[in-house]
């Protein structure tokens, strides 16, 4: 039976009800953790047979909450019932992912879930993109058009990765100790708030903190002209800082243990944490930073397998179990197709599929930037 | 030729072959990639990220001019400094106790040192959070037992990212110190003992000499170990605590510029390099394997 057959035959028992959701969402789990059990040193052992073979694709995520909901909402289907094992890997940042795409063969790594059209970029210069055969992923008709835009002009028009999910980076609060009201007077002020001083988080990397710091200096992101006031800014900030965070799960360990009452804040993560029972606040001030996520298919990938199962996790079923599970809007036009009732209460949703309202990085803008300002922010961060 | 032919020619072959296994893996895992960076603290990055294959030593020239660098190493020094230093005091008592315990409880202590290899050093580091945290225990007992009223803020400062290395680095001071106090002739304590040397005498003028090369060694291990660790003022320390492999991942991670990340890391192993070398020129590093004798 061809990948094709398989992968028709298991969504059609999933639509038709044949596998009931429990069922299907605990065998996507199992499978997951044994793709990741199966990973690490193996992997490059298993280097020269995996390139060799198509049917295996290796996917890389943030791990955490998100990871959690990828394993269990949409591997183990595609493991299970279609023959192709997902190799499943994770990563704390891009930068760190990045790193190792660049020390690795082509074909060790395919999938990985990016963040951001500067992400996007980033690849492309690296000379790491693909290009996808759109039209063995018929499920991007459905996808929000706005996000895909994005990606083509950089890649000329062509697509490397499919658009996943968007979210925003916004600010989490402490309700015990910043009310609702206080938050919004103070939008993103509130992050150098002189009186919440060792009470302050912030995210350690370069692009998201020159963005707050040029809204609190009055400035638009992806067009500064005072960068001087800018790193003045950070140092401000950094000077109330009690920790620079690196990931997701250190940002919500931070909130949890009330080590931290405010800090910016990925939207998802804050979700999980109110779901958790936190009284967390969250708040996206205005022009707050936005970005998306994409499945981007790394340079020497086998096309066709990574092709469908990008298709597979396009799937509405899919995408909306992953979106539920990792607190992110998906890609799907919510004109096109019926969302459920859950992803509309998702923060950062766009009803409208335009995403008009949100702000994100302009990639042309802040990869020319790139060089100087992380090297100048590395060295603000550690107090220079 | 036969193993008698080669010692007729005066050249004995057999411990180069014995030693050949170790050899190929020191030079295939260490030489060849060390070689590795070498070349790469020669290119330089290109606005794209990838690396440009030049001759330049514009990389050499930042690290070694720029007063960023440097101030970084001399905390970073500094740190490892106070935290081998802090582990040679705290670490002698547990060691001479271990070494002096009757043999039947010396087994029991040696399983409880090493017991803390079995977890991994990232979550024993991160066990601090749990302790110190503004939820952690000390608070928990402080505030419950009426001694603060609001949580004492003890981490993310120096002095977390000092015990955390410490927490790591103690064993491997222990072991050393262990190593050459079990080694020490008893009957030379007790010869002090009867020419009328009291206790504290006979421990500072036969058996702390006797052990300074395990001390030495346990320094010097704990020192180019703390010196090169990222970890730990990654998870406990705050914005102002960064040591030099802090810097050497974001060069090559967060920045990747591989190559400015090389001349980073090559400096940092020269320094260290030169440590052990002033060590073998003042010490000997004979006294390392006296400690295990």
């Amino acid at each position: 039976m061809d990948q094709t057959k398989r992968l028709e035959r298991l969504l059609e028992r999933y639509r038709n009800g044949d596998i009931d959701r429990r069922s299907f969402l605990g065998l996507l789990g199992a499978a997951g953790l044994g793709a990741g059990l199966a990973g690490g040193p193996m992997t490059l052992l298993a280097r020269q047979a995996r390139a060799a073979d198509p049917d295996q694709v290796r996917f890389d995520g943030w791990g955490g909450v998100v990871s959690e909901a990828f394993r269990e909402h949409a591997f183990e289907p595609y493991t299970e019932k279609t023959g192709i094992p997902v190799v499943d890997g994770t990563f704390g940042g891009a930068d760190e992912y990045l790193a190792r795409v660049k020390a690795s063969q082509p074909g060790e790594f395919n999938i990985a879930h990016l963040s951001g059209v500067f992400d996007y970029a980033r690849y492309h210069g690296l000379e790491l993109s693909t290009t996808l055969n759109e039209d063995n992923i018929p499920n991007l008709k459905l996808v929000i058009e706005a996000l895909m835009n994005a990606f083509r002009p950089i890649t000329g028009g062509a697509l490397s990765a499919v658009p996943y999910d968007y979210g925003t980076t916004g600010i989490a609060y402490n309700r015990k100790h910043v009310s609702d009201d206080e938050a919004k007077a103070q939008g993103a002020a509130l992050l150098v708030n002189p009186d919440f001083k060792g009470k302050i988080g912030g995210w350690g990397e370069w692009k998201t903190r020159i963005w707050y710091a040029a809204l609190q200096t009055g400035q638009n992101p992806n067009g500064i002209e005072d960068m001087d006031a800018v790193w003045d800014k950070l140092r401000e900030h950094r000077d109330l800082l009690l920790k620079y965070w690196g990931s997701g799960a250190e940002l919500m360990s931070l909130l949890a243990e009330e080590e931290i009452y405010v800090t910016e804040a990925w939207s998802g993560r804050v979700k999980a944490l109110q779901e958790q029972g936190h009284d967390i606040g969250y708040l996206d001030p205005p022009g707050g930073l936005a970005w998306q996520e994409c499945l981007f298919v790394i340079k020497g990938s086998p096309m066709e397998a990574c092709e469908e199962l990008l298709n597979f996790m396009l799937e509405p079923a899919v995408s909306i179990a992953v979106a539920e599970g990792q607190n992110y809007p998906p890609a799907l036009d919510p004109t096109k197709v019926d969302l459920g009732e859950v992803v509309p209460t998702l923060p950062a949703f766009d009803p409208t599929g335009t995403l008009e309202s949100l702000n994100f990085f302009d990639p042309t803008y802040w990869n020319t930037n790139e060089q100087e300002w992380s090297k100048t922010f590395g060295r603000v961060q550690k107090g220079r | 030729m036969s193993a008698s032919g080669s010692l007729a020619t005066g050249f004995d072959r057999r411990p180069w072959l014995l030693l050949s296994p170790a050899l190929v893996s020191v030079a295939l895992l260490l030489v060849v990639p060390a070689m590795f960076i070498v070349v790469y603290s020669f290119w330089l990055r290109t606005a794209t990220g990838a690396d440009q294959v030049t001759f330049s030593l514009d990389n050499w020239r930042e690290v070694l001019t720029d007063p960023f660098y440097r101030d970084i190493l001399i905390q970073t020094l500094r740190i490892a400094a106070i935290s081998t230093i802090t582990c040679a005091l705290v670490g002698y008592i547990p060691a001479y106790y271990i070494a002096y315990a009757p043999t039947r409880h010396k087994t029991l202590l040696l399983v409880l040192l090493m017991l803390p290899f079995w977890v991994s050093y990232i979550i024993r580091t991160m066990s601090w959070i749990n302790i110190l945290g503004v939820s952690g225990a000390v608070n928990g007992v402080m505030l419950w037992a009426g001694i603060i009223d609001e949580p004492i803020q003890m981490l993310y400062n120096e002095v977390t990212v000092v015990l955390g290395l410490v927490h790591f680095l103690l064993p491997f001071m222990i072991l050393n110190i262990y190593v050459s106090l079990d080694g020490i002739d008893r009957s030379l304590t007790d010869a002090a003992r009867s020419l009328g040397c009291t206790g504290w005498q006979a421990f500072r003028e036969v058996t702390l000499p006797l052990s300074v090369p395990g001390l030495a060694a346990g320094s010097l291990l704990c020192f180019v170990l703390g010196a090169g660790t990222y970890i730990t003022p990654m998870v406990l320390g705050g914005p102002g605590d960064a040591m030099f492999a802090n810097l050497v991942f974001e060069a090559i991670v967060t920045q990747l510029d591989w190559p400015l990340g090389s001349a980073l890391s090559l400096l940092l192993l020269a320094l260290l390099s030169a440590l052990v070398l002033v060590y073998s020129r003042f010490l000997g590093i004979d006294q390392i394997a006296k400690s295990f004798r």
